[in-house]
């Protein structure tokens, strides 16, 4: 456990392997709520919150897993642990931080089904990560989210004025739009820390 | 009878990709061989039929405030069954699906379908919206996964149709799932335009 074997898979997380742009986890909210700046940055932060909690979370519940011979059981019971894990932010931030509360709005309830949360618990099992390098995995992977999010959105604002071909408006010119990110992420390709 | 409509709404006019909007991640990141998009299809197919019947079963027992977790307990069990099924018999598409056979539990179309049909309707309606929805899933895969596979590597199937090195390689890359999935739902966009028009006449 050193700090560059953490650097590397934050590098990984955020540009290398980005979860929107690369690894396709996480579309659903990236095409939904990426119309306005303020929402998109609003769901990103949410984003990083759900993911880093639900990575330190089930970490111990694999290793229960693990122990009881019940590996096969994993799906399920990520997937219950991030609903009941969302359920609980939700209440504890209306009560504790409504400001915060208000601010995530919707998008709290939304983040059960988005597939980036579940695909980084996912991943963190396949990888063999420990415990600090889950929650990390799962810290940057949402600021990866964050970053693609509020980039896409900033150029979606400007897409409303352009003029593409009438089959083309709206949804297809924004996957082209995304595609064309991609593209340019993948020029952080082969990128590493030493 | 109503077989013909669904399974027409499944296949267009109700299409859950390119229509819908549904199941975007899996879509796009699968699709590189044909293979992989056969694969993936039959697997939402066989998932969603068995949870639109559970749950279309289950309508009257499930309460109302814990529907949605009800409804992904049910899926997240087929989706195992699916991945054991998988890893047992075909290790070869196990493996290149890899994490996106259990994240078909997340998939929207499956939540989709048990939220606005099977919670609403009798068994044999709601088994038929599966696999007509399944069907419809699984051609845009194999469709995506045809031209992806041709031009992006020049074989189609496993088979070598033209060298390799004249392929475009983008299009096996990440980028290829968005450029081609843009394509396919502004091509969709055209038709029904077009459709529309014709029976405005």
């Amino acid at each position: 456990m050193d700090i560059t074997s953490l650097l590397s898979i934050s590098l990984g997380a955020i540009l290398v392997n980005n979860f929107i742009l690369v690894q396709f986890l996480g579309i659903c909210p990236f095409m939904g709520v990426s119309k306005k700046m303020d929402t998109a940055v609003g769901m990103g932060f949410a984003v990083i919150f759900v993911m880093g909690l639900a990575s330190a979370l089930c970490y111990p519940v694999n290793q229960l897993l693990v122990r009881l011979d019940l590996e096969y059981m994993q799906t399920v019971a990520f997937i219950l642990v991030i609903a009941a894990l969302v359920q609980f932010v939700e209440m504890f931030l209306k009560k504790s931080i409504p400001t915060l509360y208000e601010a995530l709005g919707v998008y709290l309830p939304l983040i059960t089904t988005n597939c980036a949360v579940l695909g980084v618990v996912l991943l963190n099992v396949q990888e063999n990560y420990n415990f600090i390098e889950s929650v990390v995995y799962g810290i940057t992977g949402g600021v990866g989210f964050l970053l693609a999010i509020v980039l896409f959105a900033s150029i979606r604002e400007r897409l409303e004025f352009a003029d593409p071909p009438k089959a083309f408006r709206g949804f297809p010119i924004a996957l082209i739009t995304a595609g064309l990110m991609a593209l340019s992420f993948m020029g952080f390709s082969g990128l590493s820390v030493w | 009878m109503n077989f013909k409509k669904q399974l027409k709404e499944g296949l267009l006019t109700q299409n859950p990709v390119l229509v819908q909007l549904l199941g975007m991640c899996s879509t796009m990141a699968i699709t590189t061989t044909i293979f992989n998009g056969l694969g993936m299809g039959v697997s939402v197919l066989i998932i969603l039929t068995c949870s639109n019947v559970v749950i279309s079963l289950l309508r009257k027992i499930i309460p109302d405030q814990i529907r949605i977790a009800a409804y992904v307990v049910v899926i997240a069990g087929f989706v195992t069954m699916v991945d054991l099924l998988l890893q047992a018999f075909l290790p070869d598409i196990a493996e290149s699906l890899g994490v996106f056979i259990p994240l078909i539990v997340v998939n929207c179309i499956i939540l989709a379908r048990a939220e606005s049909f099977a919670s609403k309707n009798k068994v044999l309606p709601a088994a038929l919206d599966g696999i007509c929805q399944g069907i419809g899933y699984t051609l845009v895969l194999l469709v995506m996964s045809a031209i992806r596979e041709f031009l992006g590597s020049g074989s189609l199937a496993g088979q070598q149709i033209f060298p390799s090195e004249y392929g475009v390689m983008m299009l096996t890359l990440p980028v290829g799932g968005f450029l081609t999935l843009g394509c396919l739902i502004a091509l969709m966009q055209w038709a029904r335009d077009k459709a529309e028009k014709k029976e405005g006449k």
